[in-house]
């Protein structure tokens, strides 16, 4: 009995100590990053080679996705806001939703799956065959070589690709208001353009997909790096890469928001 | 004769998650010489190679490659060292998006800034020198496992490295790689004047073309010597590898609790 009991507690507290020696390996990971991304300067070809299969590779996903939930906040929103009577508001509604919350949040979350799984997966599978080994031997540094390159890809896409939803997302947000429901074309743009301000909504918003950008990259490249070298362990590092950005995201999201929009 | 070491290992120890891999290990290559590193699976050689090109350090002893200890070297040091260094890896280690050209290019172009129609001319040599010219555009999904390690040998001496280290070279090949591996691997020490260390376990292949042989069993040099020094060998554990047997110092099984016991023979049944 007490025996079990002192294994459950002894048991958390070596479960605290990993995830405080992980946190603690991530952030060191991070640094070294930072530190090691000079080379890029002088061969930006490596990076723009990472947009590609990072940015480009995810813009489909995003521009779809937009489309809908821009398409079902113009239905809802107009279904809520004509009890009220200010359906006219509905422009006001979509895009303040858009740019401040469901464009970094969703964009985020979509590029987390579809981005940083491939991330994880290539990472990891180049640990596993060796290559990153083979490259370190070879008197080339895999994180200046490899990591780096990806993370900023990373970086530059989110910010990009939240604007895409944002943007997408409002003309679906129009597809339902203006030309399916009906309502104004004028009033739906004019209010839009007034309610919403550069600094406090749209700045606020590339912000925080700017920093969702930073940590799912990071995640996803330290869950890659640190993969235990087999298939099943790549597996697992893929799927951690999806919860870990994902809760990343939103609790990120929760901070920054309490900080942008407080009184 | 310390002079013409390529390679020195003093009393080198390592220990991974408090189990002891490696227990003083002494060990001296020469410059032009095929040394093979022999002994059972997973008994740490090649943790010995990576010991060496400095990817782990060790927890006591020294290794010395070119004269630098490596396990005292800072970073940026440890790098310039590690140009003049190659390994094939077991598997050849590929970079898998790209072309075998590139992979053969990959060190010339990271290293130096050579116009792309040496870096050209240069990769189609290595390449011919394996006998893989042909193969320039393929993509390494494309290859057998044989061509693959000849791919690999063809980028790893792409900087003509001094020292050469191959990971189990030898495994899974069939006949003709087989013996296409081991002659590589004897050329190209002789032709490019380097120092092979060869990690395995095939006795046949690695006698036929090895000066020196070290055998390693629980993480110590069990015995050394030429290939006719260690075939004449009377220690058990050396006579058991070499000739292949299934039983001897290292037993067939592993420690297990009573058979009869584990059975639940001798109990009364109820």
């Amino acid at each position: 009995m007490f025996s079990a009991i002192y294994r459950g507690v002894g048991g958390i507290g070596r479960r605290v100590r990993e995830g405080v020696w992980t946190l603690g390996y991530a952030t060191r990971f991070f640094v070294a990053i930072l530190l090691r991304s000079g080379d890029l300067l002088r061969r930006p070809g490596l990076v723009l080679r990472e947009l590609y299969y990072v940015g480009v590779l995810s813009v489909i996903i995003i521009l779809v996705s937009s489309l809908f939930v821009g398409m079902v906040l113009g239905l809802q929103g107009y279904e809520t806001l004509k009890i009220y009577g200010s359906d006219s508001a509905l422009g006001v509604l979509v895009a303040l939703s858009l740019t401040r919350e469901l464009g970094p949040v969703v964009a985020g979350l979509l590029f987390a799956s579809r981005a940083g799984t491939a991330i994880t997966a290539e990472v990891g599978l180049m640990k596993t065959t060796e290559q990153l080994s083979a490259m370190e031997i070879m008197a080339v540094d895999p994180i200046a070589r490899v990591v780096a390159p990806r993370f900023w890809a990373g970086v530059i896409s989110m910010p990009l690709l939240a604007a895409m939803f944002t943007a997408t997302g409002i003309f679906g947000g129009y597809l339902v208001g203006v030309v399916l429901i009906g309502l104004d074309d004028g009033t739906f743009w004019s209010q839009m353009q007034s309610a919403v301000e550069w600094h406090h909504d749209v700045l606020n918003g590339i912000i925080k997909s700017a920093v969702f950008g930073v940590a799912i990259s990071v995640i996803a490249l330290f869950e890659g790096f640190d993969a235990q070298p087999t298939a099943e362990g790549v597996a697992l590092a893929t799927t951690r890469t999806v919860v870990v950005s994902s809760l990343a995201i939103l609790g990120l999201d929760f901070v920054l928001t309490a900080f942008m929009f407080k009184g | 004769m310390t002079d013409d070491a390529l390679v020195e290992i003093e009393d080198l120890h390592f220990a991974y998650g408090g189990k002891a891999v490696l227990q003083g290990i002494n060990l001296r290559a020469r410059r032009g010489q095929v040394v093979a590193i022999m002994g059972a699976s997973g008994g740490g050689k090649t943790t010995l190679l990576r010991l060496i090109c400095g990817q782990l350090r060790p927890t006591a002893g020294r290794v010395r490659v070119a004269g630098q200890v490596v396990n005292e070297l800072k970073r940026r040091e440890l790098y310039r060292l590690r140009r003049r260094m190659g390994m094939l890896f077991q598997f050849g280690a590929l970079f898998t998006d790209m072309s075998v050209f590139d992979n053969v290019a990959f060190q010339l172009r990271e290293h130096t800034d050579l116009p792309a129609d040496m870096i050209r001319d240069l990769v189609l040599m290595k390449l011919h020198a394996v006998g893989l010219r042909g193969a320039a555009g393929l993509m390494p999904a494309q290859l057998s496992g044989g061509m693959a390690r000849r791919a690999s040998l063809a980028r790893a001496i792409a900087l003509d490295p001094e020292l050469m280290m191959y990971d189990e070279p030898f495994t899974g090949l069939d006949p003709i790689s087989l013996a296409v591996a081991g002659n590589l691997i004897r050329r190209l020490t002789d032709t490019l004047g380097m120092t092979s260390l060869v990690v395995t376990h095939d006795v046949q292949e690695s006698f036929a073309i090895c000066d020196y042989v070290y055998i390693m069993a629980n993480g110590v040099i069990a015995a050394e010597g030429t290939p006719a020094d260690i075939e004449k060998s009377d220690l058990p554990f050396v006579r058991q590898f070499v000739r292949g047997e299934i039983d001897g110092p290292v037993p067939f099984h592993m420690p297990a609790p009573d058979y009869a016991d584990d059975l639940g023979l001798g109990q009364a049944h109820v």
